[in-house]
């Protein structure tokens, strides 16, 4: 992975920097020996590492701002990071940077029931959001997978989405307001608890905006009350296009399922070895989840499972108790898990039109047999959010770069159908080079022209989202 | 001052057929722009010669099977909502139409609705016209043809322009292509009606509505006669289900009853605002502070939308509001009369320079609608 060189203005003056950031921090809050730094050299795109000159641990916003003055008086790159979950490198540091970590940051600041909001700081976790208003019987949707890990700053850079969000929409669907420090140190207000923009939705772009327009230290987070009750079906067909088209007919009948979750042969059979949920070894697998009073999920249940009779199923299994549930859900939510026991795996997250859903995975299985690397997809069907798993061995040489390449080829499919490289993980540095193949030139302009407003330096995780080609005049202009 | 950009005659307009003859016209142009689409939604001051979209019509793609219709700007609305509602589809943020509250005689179009990220009572359900805007195409003030999302529901590659697009009443480019993740219709509607309360008392009853399991997609408060109304929307058996839940749920508050005659779209038009004088605005602040902003607008007429969140005020010319309300976080649009101070509700310092800025980059002339949102 080809990154900027460090900046030697930058590397030669790391004690007066560290001096400077524990002037404003606490000791233990300024971390910089090299044996300490290393414990940030990467987040859960493991492929990548470098450690940082330097990582700060601040505990306030004014912290925060404190630590942004400094390295942008000193011109000092800074990675935010929220709990390092990102599968797309998005706080993969460079030596001569700065890691600010939100960690120490994680209180419930305000609860409003009547309202249906949260006020947090961001190195929350996201299931702890949750675990703040669960008695009360409210909840917050956006659920990605690494929900018990990744911070509530980490889903607003990246935007991330989750199981879920077919009903409830993703994290900038529920997002409110924030507190959100500039790279210049200014504290900005954007949004509340009330709803919509007053005047242009810079709440909008900052969201997902992979920590290139500022650290956010505080979120407003729409939180919702819990549905009665919620069941899902399990349906087994013996080809994927029935089941793409089970999927398409679900959607047109009316029902409003919260997830329709895939899952092709190879991964069902991996699940089987490793988890023994009980799944019947088919071509693809749906597992259709709705909510509601017990009464309205049989009556919706019954609906689907009428559309998928008549797409002649080889399984079709409707969930009755929360046991069942479990044991329906036990193989989708083991399968990262199962394909990991077999070999070291790479997860793409591209989306691509509901419709194209056969024709991409014949390509993907066609591209398996040319590549030599196995293939197994698990990803959310009702919004066409697909998560090939390429296996690969990362002990055996040129493997990793054969598995990229089959990845990016993946990737340039999906944005050939109509669709995108990523859905919920982000670019970070794992698809910037592949931006090009989505975006014009002036697509990419009218991107990077944002971040000259908010970061007129291009000191925040500047070399990230976009090819490192077509940002190096910007940084080093900045420099 | 506010325009009333639908007695604009045709020829003056420059009317382009194509997102290249959009183009064209804006990095051609000598002067300030006025985008219009169907001029039904006159918010705002921009003056300059007349651009329309009404040109770039059509609907290019619509899936229902992937609920995603993409369209050009200048589409009406009706003929969007027509082709979706024949495959029992809608837009899930259901839009207002201004037409008769504005005094503009044009028909809506989709672009304006985007520019305006116009959402009606839904929006508290199924989020705002923003949340189901998954891509758009537009025209810089350079001329640039950009595109940002695309025709899928999940999409983070890049930064949302689409967000910061949707609500920017044609400022930072022109739109000439929209696409939106939609939902499916639904088998039944129903209205569970209170009766008699006081503003505060309302906004406690549809909070708790909101706060129940039953998915309310509407909560609406008219104060003049006293009618508090709760909308549930799904397949028959469910809606009967819920409505009678939620009729127990709110028995503290009074005699909570279904009432099938509920038309919302006079809510989502704020249709009892037509043909008046005073000056009317439109102020969203969090639910519970409704009823403050009620009382600090004194006699004038209002009505109460989202929960409470949203309040239509329409207060003598002149009087000036956001003293009123002062205080009390949100923001306050002017969306007829003369009103008192700025059209859109002024920024702190730091954001106002990051709107302005924001806006240099993708209109260097300022010849955008300039001035629209100051």
């Amino acid at each position: 992975m080809e990154m900027p060189v460090p900046k030697g203005s930058v590397l030669n003056r790391k004690q007066e920097l560290v001096a400077r950031l524990q002037a404003v921090l606490p000791d233990e809050a300024v971390i910089h020996e090299p044996h300490e730094t290393r414990v940030y050299e990467c987040d859960a795109l493991t492929a990548y590492k470098c450690a940082p000159l330097a990582a700060v641990l601040p505990s306030s916003t004014g912290e925060v701002s404190e630590v942004l003055k400094i390295c942008h008086d000193m011109g000092v790159p800074v990675v935010p990071r929220g709990a390092g979950t990102s599968l797309a490198g998005g706080a993969l540091p460079t030596a001569d940077c700065v890691i600010l970590g939100v960690a120490k940051m994680n209180d419930v600041l305000e609860t409003n029931y009547a309202d249906r909001y949260i006020r947090v700081q961001t190195g929350r976790t996201n299931l702890s959001v949750t675990g703040a208003v669960e008695e009360e019987n409210f909840f917050y949707a956006p659920d990605p997978s690494s929900q018990l890990a990744c911070a509530i700053a980490g889903n607003i850079a990246m935007n991330s989405g989750g199981a879920h969000c077919l009903k409830y929409g993703v994290t900038t669907n529920n997002l409110l307001g924030v507190t959100m420090v500039l790279m210049d140190g200014t504290v900005i207000e954007l949004g509340g608890a009330h709803l919509d923009a007053g005047g242009l939705d810079l709440l909008g772009v900052v969201c997902g905006s992979e920590g290139q327009l500022g650290v956010v230290t505080e979120a407003t987070l729409r939180i919702l009350r819990k549905p009665e009750g919620a069941r899902p079906v399990l349906i087994g067909f013996d080809s994927n296009e029935v089941a793409g088209a089970c999927v398409s007919d679900i959607i047109k009948a009316g029902v409003l399922p919260v997830a329709i979750e895939f899952m092709d042969r190879p991964c069902i059979e991996a699940t089987e070895a490793f988890a023994k949920a009980g799944y019947p070894m088919c071509e693809a697998l749906l597992i259709v989840e709705v909510e509601g009073s017990d009464a309205e999920i049989d009556m919706q249940l019954g609906v689907i499972s009428g559309i998928a009779r008549q797409h002649n199923p080889v399984e079709l299994r409707e969930s009755t108790s929360a046991e069942e549930s479990a044991a329906i859900w036990l193989g989708r939510k083991s399968a990262f898990g199962a394909m990991g026991q077999i070999n070291d795996y790479m997860c793409l997250d591209g989306t691509i039109p509901v419709s194209s859903l056969p024709y991409v995975l014949r390509r993907i299985s066609e591209l398996s047999k040319e590549y030599g690397l196995g293939v197994g997809n698990v990803f959310h069907a009702g919004d066409g959010n697909m998560h090939p798993l390429i296996l690969f061995d990362a002990n055996k040489s040129g493997d990793l770069e054969l598995c990229e390449q089959m990845g990016a080829d993946i990737l340039k499919l999906c944005v050939e159908v109509g669709g995108c490289l990523t859905g919920e993980h982000g670019v970070g540095v794992e698809k910037r080079d592949l931006m090009q193949t989505q975006f014009d030139a002036v697509d990419l302009e009218a991107q990077l022209r944002v971040k000259d407003v908010f970061d007129p330096d291009w000191l925040l995780n500047p070399s990230k989202v976009f090819p490192l080609s077509v940002t190096q005049s910007r940084r080093e202009d900045a420099a | 001052m506010a325009v009333r950009q639908g007695t604009v005659e045709r020829h003056q307009m420059i009317r382009p057929e194509n997102e290249a003859e959009l183009s064209a016209a804006i990095a051609g142009a000598n002067g300030p722009l006025r985008i219009i689409g169907g001029g039904t939604r006159t918010v705002g001051r921009a003056q300059g010669e007349v651009l329309s979209t009404a040109g770039l019509s059509g609907i290019s793609l619509y899936e229902p099977g992937a609920l995603t219709i993409v369209a050009g700007a200048g589409t009406p609305l009706a003929e969007i909502e027509a082709a979706l509602a024949a495959e029992n589809q809608r837009l899930p943020f259901e839009p207002p139409v201004m037409g008769a509250l504005t005094g503009a005689a044009g028909e809506s179009t989709i672009g304006g609705v985007v520019a305006a990220n116009a959402s009606g009572p839904r929006r508290i359900q199924a989020g705002a016209c923003r949340d189901s805007l998954i891509g758009v195409r537009f025209v810089d003030g350079r001329g640039d043809i950009i595109k940002n999302g695309g025709r899928v529901m999940k999409n983070v590659t890049g930064y949302d322009l689409v967000k910061l697009l949707a609500g920017s009443h044609g400022s930072l480019g022109v739109i000439s292509e929209v696409a939106f993740k939609v939902l499916p219709g639904v088998e039944a509607v129903t209205t569970v009606v209170l009766h008699g309360l006081d503003d505060q008392t309302a906004v406690a009853a549809m909070s708790a509505a909101l706060c129940s399991p039953y998915e309310v997609s509407g909560a609406a408060h008219d104060p003049h006669h006293q009618k508090t109304m709760l909308r549930l929307e799904g397949f028959a058996e469910s809606v009967a289900y819920r409505s009678d839940k939620l009729c127990e749920t709110l028995a503290r508050f009074g005699d909570a009853a279904v009432d099938d005659a509920v038309d919302w779209a006079v809510v989502r038009d704020a249709d009892m605002f037509d043909g008046g004088t005073g000056d009317l605005w439109r102020i969203s602040v969090k639910p519970s502070d409704g009823p403050r902003v009620g009382a600090a607008i004194g006699a004038g007429r209002r009505l109460y939308d989202w929960g409470g969140g949203l309040i239509w005020a329409e207060v003598p010319a002149g009087f000036d509001l956001r003293e009123a309300i002062n205080g009390i976080g949100g923001h306050a649009t002017l969306v007829r009369g003369q009103g008192c101070g700025p059209v859109f509700h002024p920024e702190p310092a730091p954001v106002a320079a990051l709107s302005k800025s924001v806006r240099a980059q993708f209109d260097p002339r300022g010849i955008l609608n300039a001035g629209i949102m100051d």
